[in-house]
């Protein structure tokens, strides 16, 4: 086994967990404390990519651009909140599924309009653009390197906004018991406009860095939002802790094992069978692993209290 | 009985699409009847996950999937014909048997462990299940991978009745959307019926009065992804093309649509949703506006969204409720 | 009529976050007679309930059902051996008929309902059984309706009917005269009478001159254990009742 191979791939799966951990905190997040599911939040990430790659292409700098599109993804998600999201609450799911359902349609077809069919690439400026040997002779991209530093800087943040301040304990309330924040007399139409505000930033942000090295094209919210989902259902729906070791546990599993499959298989069965049924069976994985945590805890691995009571 | 307007309305519809390919004949222009048949079917697919939804409140998120399982054992089956020679994996029957056993078998998996969550746990897992097969599809190149499979040669039904005559397909559709809109008459009212429209209503008291709704609703999970797994025999007979985009969970967006569209819990619901649904698709697409240079009816889905977010806001039960004798109660 | 014990309970204990809900209780009911449980708010009479029909798992404790030991049996299970609830916050098929919610409960005990084909609004072993048990309960002429459209005093009475039609040995009602106006309450009353002839019966209620009329013997519940069980002249003159209960009252 190739263990440069091996530490650069486990690096690939703390990058890919982090970002499905900013799509799963908002997500969870506005399960958790509104109990709504919102298809659509993987609108909001393209909308990140969309925007920063327009941004980037008007000041010419990703950082300014990155910066400009937080607050423009952060407005986006209010107005969608406000418009069309707001009279949802109320609604069982399934309403709540294909009302948001209806916003994906709306902005597919919206982002092919404004910015044609064909995908945008986003610069990166020189120094991200590079590769940086923290571990001798394993170079490693310094921008990947830059999501996994970031990732973890905002799921401290994160941390720390929801244990330590007013906000986080109005969440965490909410989370638990929905009717207390009311009986607090605190305005929870605000209060919910925010939080989703907030999922949409976080949403954005994963956009935005994942742009320069997925791809920035329509649909690309569909695929990670299947993830994202998968993330927040082995968390647990609502669990801001659940989310975070769920994304990285899935990051690690979906990278690792594409990588390392097709050898593992190789050692147990004939090699044309193996090259053949790894590609599938490794896609499969993350499933499987679903199943297999559901099958033994229903509600994830930390289940809100309260929440589906 | 007396004969009630909706009774006369849905027996209209039915009689006109019996005769639509004479229709068609006779107008000279047979496209539509292929995009009836393509509606039927769907239409087949979207009772059978009525039955979940509308009848069990079960919202499945997946139910292209089994529609992906049976259009695939026949694209596999002519695929080996073609290919290797193998002329059993041709034969209709065959192929049938296997399709309603594939899909049942993975509905049944998925249903055993889906079915223990509740809420929207449920409906996201059947959404990542479904999208497990969906990758699976994409990971196996023997069978085309994205590209999907081109069908060479249609099931072969042995002579009985010959499925490259488009007619003779648009019956087979038709009369088999007749039976299973039969079957869920007879199924929706039967005691096992009573127990899926009870577990729906009130799950709690179900419990209390002696019932274990969970048997019950994996048995209707199974019988709705077998007739998913129908439709996607007939469905790539139709189009002699399967690709994985057929399980994309977009798919299963689609049908739940239609479901909406239709009305929930109404017998013909799901078949006046899966009309309703294409004919808007083509009505949008084909809007002769343009606005600036831009074809309005391009970006037909720009006005589709929204509609759909009014219609679940405004206008929850659907073309049922817009019929004679519709429920008041939502 | 026989004094052979139906349900016995065992130091029962139930625990919500540290908090004791149900307290070491212990309590026995006898078959035939119809035994009160009342309580100040919060005395855990509800989850008491739910623990005895199985909702909520036990933490500590036995039951025994007609000699039967509860623990493994499942909330349907202990259904099919003869214990019925009736809800204390109505719990109906709103979208049903008001026949159709009482011929669910008879075809849970008619055997399995894999049968996919026979309609089940004609089956008469079902509907005869229900209209039967509709009659008992005054409800026969509303047996066609939409149960949404019963006054809130008529579900009260179908939430009983219900229960009814599982065939039960011993039937729970929890606070079966909850937000019933004086009248229908008096209704109830004389139904119940009718009832207790023929069931064994444990009631929670708020109502005290229902109670103390009906009630071969009471219980008083106070933060999850049981103070004092006697006839209603023993619990009207018991001092730790006066103090803990009836006292807050007087």
């Amino acid at each position: 086994m190739n263990w440069l191979l091996l530490l650069e791939q486990i690096l690939n799966g703390f990058q890919l967990g982090l970002l499905l951990f900013l799509l799963a905190a908002g997500l969870t997040l506005v399960f958790g404390i509104m109990d709504m599911v919102n298809l659509a939040h993987g609108s909001l990430y393209m909308m990140g990519a969309y925007f920063c790659a327009t941004f980037t292409g008007w000041t010419g700098s990703f950082l300014i651009g990155a910066l400009l599109t937080l607050p423009a993804v952060f407005l986006l998600g209010v107005v969608v909140e406000v418009v069309a999201l707001r009279t949802l609450y109320a609604r069982d799911h399934l309403d709540q599924v294909m009302a948001t359902f209806g916003l994906i349609l709306f902005f597919n077809e919206a982002t092919r309009l404004i910015w044609g069919p064909i995908g945008l690439v986003i610069p990166l400026p020189e120094f991200l653009n590079q590769t940086v040997e923290i571990i001798p002779g394993a170079p490693y991209p310094a921008f990947r390197l830059a999501i996994i530093l970031v990732g973890f800087l905002i799921a401290g943040l994160l941390y720390v906004i929801v244990s330590r301040t007013k906000l986080g304990m109005l969440i965490r309330a909410g989370a638990s018991n929905r009717d207390m924040i009311g009986a607090l007399g605190i305005n929870i139409r605000l209060l919910f406009t925010l939080v989703f505000g907030l999922g949409a930033a976080l949403a954005g942000r994963a956009g935005l860095m994942a742009g320069p090295i997925l791809s920035v094209e329509i649909g690309m919210g569909e695929s990670i939002l299947i993830l994202t989902l998968v993330v927040i259902v082995i968390g647990g729906i609502g669990s801001i802790k659940g989310a975070f070791i769920a994304a990285i546990l899935i990051g690690l599993i979906d990278t690792v094992g594409r990588s390392f499959l097709p050898e593992i298989l190789d050692l147990v069965l004939p090699s044309q069978t193996a090259a053949t049924a790894a590609p599938a069976i490794s896609s499969m994985m993350i499933y499987l692993l679903m199943a297999l945590v559901l099958a033994i805890k229903p509600q994830g691995l930390f289940p809100p209290k309260g929440v589906g009571r | 009985m007396s004969i009630s307007p909706r009774l006369l309305i849905n027996s209209a519809l039915l009689i006109f699409l019996a005769a639509l390919p004479f229709l068609t004949d006779w107008a000279g222009d047979s496209f539509y009847t292929g995009l009836v048949a393509r509606i039927l079917i769907l239409a087949i697919a979207a009772l059978s996950l009525n039955l979940l939804i509308g009848y069990g409140g079960m919202v499945s998120f997946g139910h292209a999937a089994y529609i992906g399982v049976g259009a695939y054992v026949v694209g596999i089956g002519a695929f080996h014909a073609f290919e290797d020679g193998i002329d059993w994996m041709l034969n209709g029957y065959i192929q049938l048997v296997i399709a309603l056993l594939g899909s049942a078998f993975i509905a049944l998996i998925i249903g055993a462990i889906s079915l223990r969550t509740r809420g929207v746990y449920f409906i996201m897992i059947t959404m990542a299940f479904s999208q497990m097969l969906y990758f699976t599809a994409v990971g196996v190149e023997t069978y085309g991978a994205d590209d999907g499979l081109s069908i060479y040669s249609r099931s072969d039904m042995l002579g009985l009745i010959d499925l490259n005559d488009e007619k003779s397909l648009y019956y087979l559709i038709f009369i088999s959307l007749l039976v299973v809109l039969y079957l869920m008459h007879r199924l929706v009212g039967s005691a096992f019926g009573n127990v899926i429209r009870g577990s729906k209503s009130n799950e709690a008291r179900m419990r209390a009065i002696g019932f274990s709704p969970y048997k019950y609703r994996l048995t209707a999970f199974v019988i709705a992804g077998a007739i998913a797994g129908y439709a996607g025999f007939l469905m790539a007979n139709l189009n002699d093309f399967v690709s994985p985009d057929v399980m994309h969970w977009t798919r299963s967006g689609d049908l739940i649509i239609m479901i909406l569209l239709g009305g929930m819990a109404s017998l013909f619901g799901p078949l006046y949703g899966a009309l309703a649904f294409l004919m808007l698709e083509e009505m949008l697409s084909s809007i002769p506006l343009t606005i600036g240079g831009l074809h309005v009816g391009e970006y037909w889905q720009l006005i589709f969204g929204p509609l759909l977010i009014l219609i679940v806001l405004y206008a929850r039960n659907g073309v049922d409720s817009f019929l004679p004798g519709a429920r008041k109660n939502s | 009529m026989t004094t052979r014990d139906l349900l016995v309970i065992k130091n029962l204990v139930k625990r919500y976050d540290g908090l004791l809900a149900t307290d070491d209780l212990s309590l026995t009911v006898r078959e035939g007679e119809l035994h009160a449980i009342i309580g100040p708010n919060g005395a855990g009479k509800t989850t008491l309930i739910k623990q005895l029909t199985g909702e909520i798992p036990s933490d500590g404790g036995q039951v025994t059902f007609a000699g039967q030991n509860l623990k493994r049996l499942s909330e349907p299970e202990r259904s099919h051996i003869g214990l019925a609830r009736s809800f204390q916050i109505t719990s109906l098929f709103q979208d049903f008929t008001v026949l159709e919610n009482v011929c669910l409960a008879v075809q849970a005990h008619s055997g399995h309902s894999f049968r996919f084909w026979k309609k089940i609004n004609d089956d008469t072993t079902l509907t005869e059984p229900a209209l039967d048990i509709l009659r008992q309960m005054g409800l026969e002429p509303r047996a066609y309706i939409a149960t949404s459209s019963l006054s809130h005093g008529e579900q009260r009475q179908l939430e009983i009917a219900v229960a009814l039609a599982t065939k039960p040995k011993l039937l729970l009602l929890d606070e079966p005269m909850a937000g019933m106006s004086q009248e229908d309450s008096e209704k109830l009353v004389e139904r119940l009478n009718e009832l207790k002839q023929r069931y064994t019966i444990l009631l929670i209620e708020h109502d005290m001159d229902a109670v103390f009329s009906l009630a071969d013997r009471i219980s008083v519940l106070v933060y999850g254990r049981a103070i004092a069980t006697g006839t209603p002249d023993e619990i009207r003159n018991n001092e730790d009742v006066r103090q803990a209960y009836l006292g807050e009252e007087a």
